[in-house]
């Protein structure tokens, strides 16, 4: 049913249909409205036959979904930012046990310095932890993600984090359709596990494996991750057919006919750059633009079809490799290697600075110009930047950078002023 | 596209008054995306929420910083916060107060709007008769909706009672219908 609503309040009405049994959860900060509204829907009765438990921590939140998961149990959870990374570990043991377990992290930043806001730096902290990584571009197709992972995880035995931008989606009042039960229940089979903690058939899950079988377990990882690459499509067709509309998939092209300039992203920013594709190819310019869906597994033959014809791949992203530049570029020229097809990088977006159009057709123009450097900070305030350097030089004891920072551009908010 | 950006301060429900705009587009069969300025909110510290609205599917996620209209439901405001920052000269501005323009010290700049796009309706007043609380939102939709002509004042009470059912509902209704009739009136 079409309704205006909050992407959250419709991901906990997207996951409540899914049927799950088991949700655990620390709600407090750095959580979303989601778990707080799967919560009001477990207590209202209106999901059967699942419990709601609120955990002590991240930590617990992940391992308790775990024990769910493994007693044969259809398992959820979400966090973000400093949440996932405080359940890092149990991050691993979900993938490495192959549980398939469906989380959302609404994508925030990770401190220090503290900042609460937007950017993709969270989960890709956690991008080679052996869990598939679907990025949400809108909140409908957040709703549709989350239906997709469950059916995914589970016919992989494999956990499936939906990637949501924290805030700009998680936040947003907009026009979604809500699926109804009957089409959920036409699209997700009940969960039927490859593995089961059962008292009258015992066996154990987790033993040590040593030198000898570690790497054909980690092998047998990536090539589910490989299955995935096939099943994800696959999946979105089903799901097509089923809903009848498009959602999920690998990637999403974009007016990347003969485009010289091509911009790639992940997540919601795709939106304001199709709108600077219209803007600029209204203006004669051949500009597309290439959405990544799937990050884990990533689709490297796929972005080598989308972009071997351009001029020029401008990676825009919200996450930043401190020391090498960009994640998701290079990933990106994996993919185009051995093609003489330049990858420039451009971090965006970090915690939380908004990604204008206006600075966007900027750097899409100066990558059409041959003016746009391998790694660009878009909207850096160079002058703030150059005089902390230059001030830390003089002195040795130069103090806090962030809150040096902060006094420099005049903001109050210093430490212990709020 | 038509762009709304609603300041107020915490526990105002700025942000309410947002999604209720959108609500009430949606329910006129327009497209609409209402979101908050991200902070961490406290109660009295300035807020900011957007609205979008359109005939066709809203892609663009930066914030609203040329909006066609203003709504203020806290007139302190104007003393602290540059509320005006990147209006149309065509653009609406509604304001939460009974006080003249003049006493606002905004009547030279509001004097170069269109006649009818600039108007103060005292919302807070009309939720304490109607509602008994001074939450201005529904009452400032409505003189939105009068002065703008973006939304029917029918769609603005049916989002109403959709976001709060029951009596809170139908006083809020009343508070809206006041002040639809003296933002028309203005």
């Amino acid at each position: 049913m079409l309704k205006q609503t909050e992407g959250s309040q419709a991901v906990a009405e997207a996951i409540a249909l899914c049927r799950p049994e088991v949700v655990c959860a620390y709600p407090i900060t750095p959580q979303t409205h989601i778990v707080e509204g799967v919560g009001a829907l477990v207590k209202a009765g209106k999901i059967e036959n699942c419990e709601f438990i609120n955990v002590e921590s991240e930590f617990a939140a992940l391992s308790v979904a775990i024990g769910a998961s493994a007693a044969g149990a259809r398992a959820y959870t979400a966090t973000a930012s400093q949440g996932l990374l405080f359940m890092g570990e149990a991050v691993y043991n979900a993938a490495g046990l192959g549980l398939p377990i469906v989380m959302t992290i609404g994508n925030r930043a990770i401190g220090a310095p503290i900042n609460i806001w937007n950017d993709h730096t969270d989960s890709m902290s956690m991008k080679d932890s052996g869990w598939i990584q679907l990025f949400a571009e809108t909140n409908q197709e957040a709703v549709d993600l989350h239906i997709q992972a469950f059916r995914l995880a589970e016919e992989l035995s494999c956990p499936v984090m939906v990637c949501m931008d924290g805030f700009i989606l998680t936040h947003a009042y907009e026009r979604i359709d809500v699926p109804s039960q009957e089409e959920v229940d036409a699209f997700l089979p009940p969960y039927d596990p490859i593995q089961v903690l059962d008292p009258v058939e015992p066996y154990s899950i987790g033993a040590m494996v040593g030198p000898e079988a570690f790497t054909e377990v980690r092998y047998l990882a990536h090539e589910k991750q490989l299955q995935a690459l096939r099943r994800i499509p696959e999946i979105g067709a089903v799901f097509k057919d089923v809903f009848g509309r498009q959602s999920g998939g690998l990637i999403h092209s974009y007016r990347t006919e003969g485009a010289e300039t091509i911009a790639v992203a992940l997540g919601s920013v795709n939106g304001t750059i199709k709108e600077v594709i219209d803007g600029m190819r209204d203006d004669g310019a051949a500009v597309g633009s290439v959405s990544i869906c799937s990050f884990r597994p990533f689709p490297l033959d796929e972005l080598r079809a989308a972009l071997v014809g351009a001029k020029h791949v401008v990676v825009i992203e919200k996450s930043l490799a401190p020391g090498l530049g960009g994640i998701v570029a290079s990933n990106i020229r994996m993919a185009l290697r051995e093609t003489a097809v330049p990858v420039y990088t451009v971090i965006a977006g970090l915690g939380g600075r908004p990604i204008t159009m206006n600075s966007l057709r900027e750097v899409l123009e100066a990558a059409g110009n041959m003016r746009l450097p391998d790694v660009q900070f878009l909207d850096l305030d160079h002058g703030a930047v150059e005089r902390e350097i230059l001030r830390a030089k003089q002195t040795r004891r130069a103090g806090p950078t962030a809150e040096n920072i902060l006094r420099n551009l005049g903001h109050a908010a210093v430490a212990g002023n709020d | 596209m038509f762009q709304v950006r609603i300041h107020g301060r915490g526990g105002q429900g700025v942000v309410t008054a947002a999604e209720l705009l959108s609500i009430a587009a949606f329910l006129e069969g327009k497209h609409a995306q209402a979101f908050p300025s991200f902070g961490s909110e406290r109660m009295g510290a300035p807020v900011v929420s957007f609205c979008r609205l359109d005939e066709k599917e809203i892609r663009l996620r930066e914030p609203v910083t040329a909006p066609n209209a203003v709504i203020i439901q806290d007139p302190t405001l104007l003393q602290s916060v540059d509320v005006f920052q990147g209006l149309n000269s065509d653009g609406f501005i509604l304001i939460n107060s009974t006080r003249t323009f003049d006493e606002l010290g905004i009547a030279d700049f509001v004097a170069g709007f269109p006649a009818h796009h600039v108007c103060d309706v005292g919302a807070s007043e009309l939720a304490m008769k109607h509602v008994g609380r001074p939450v201005p939102n529904a009452a400032l939709l409505a003189g939105f909706a009068a002065i703008s002509g973006q939304l029917h004042m029918d769609s603005v009470e049916d989002a109403i009672r959709q976001k709060f059912p029951g009596a809170v509902g139908e006083a809020n209704v009343a508070a809206a219908r006041e002040a639809y009739e003296i933002a028309a009136a203005a």
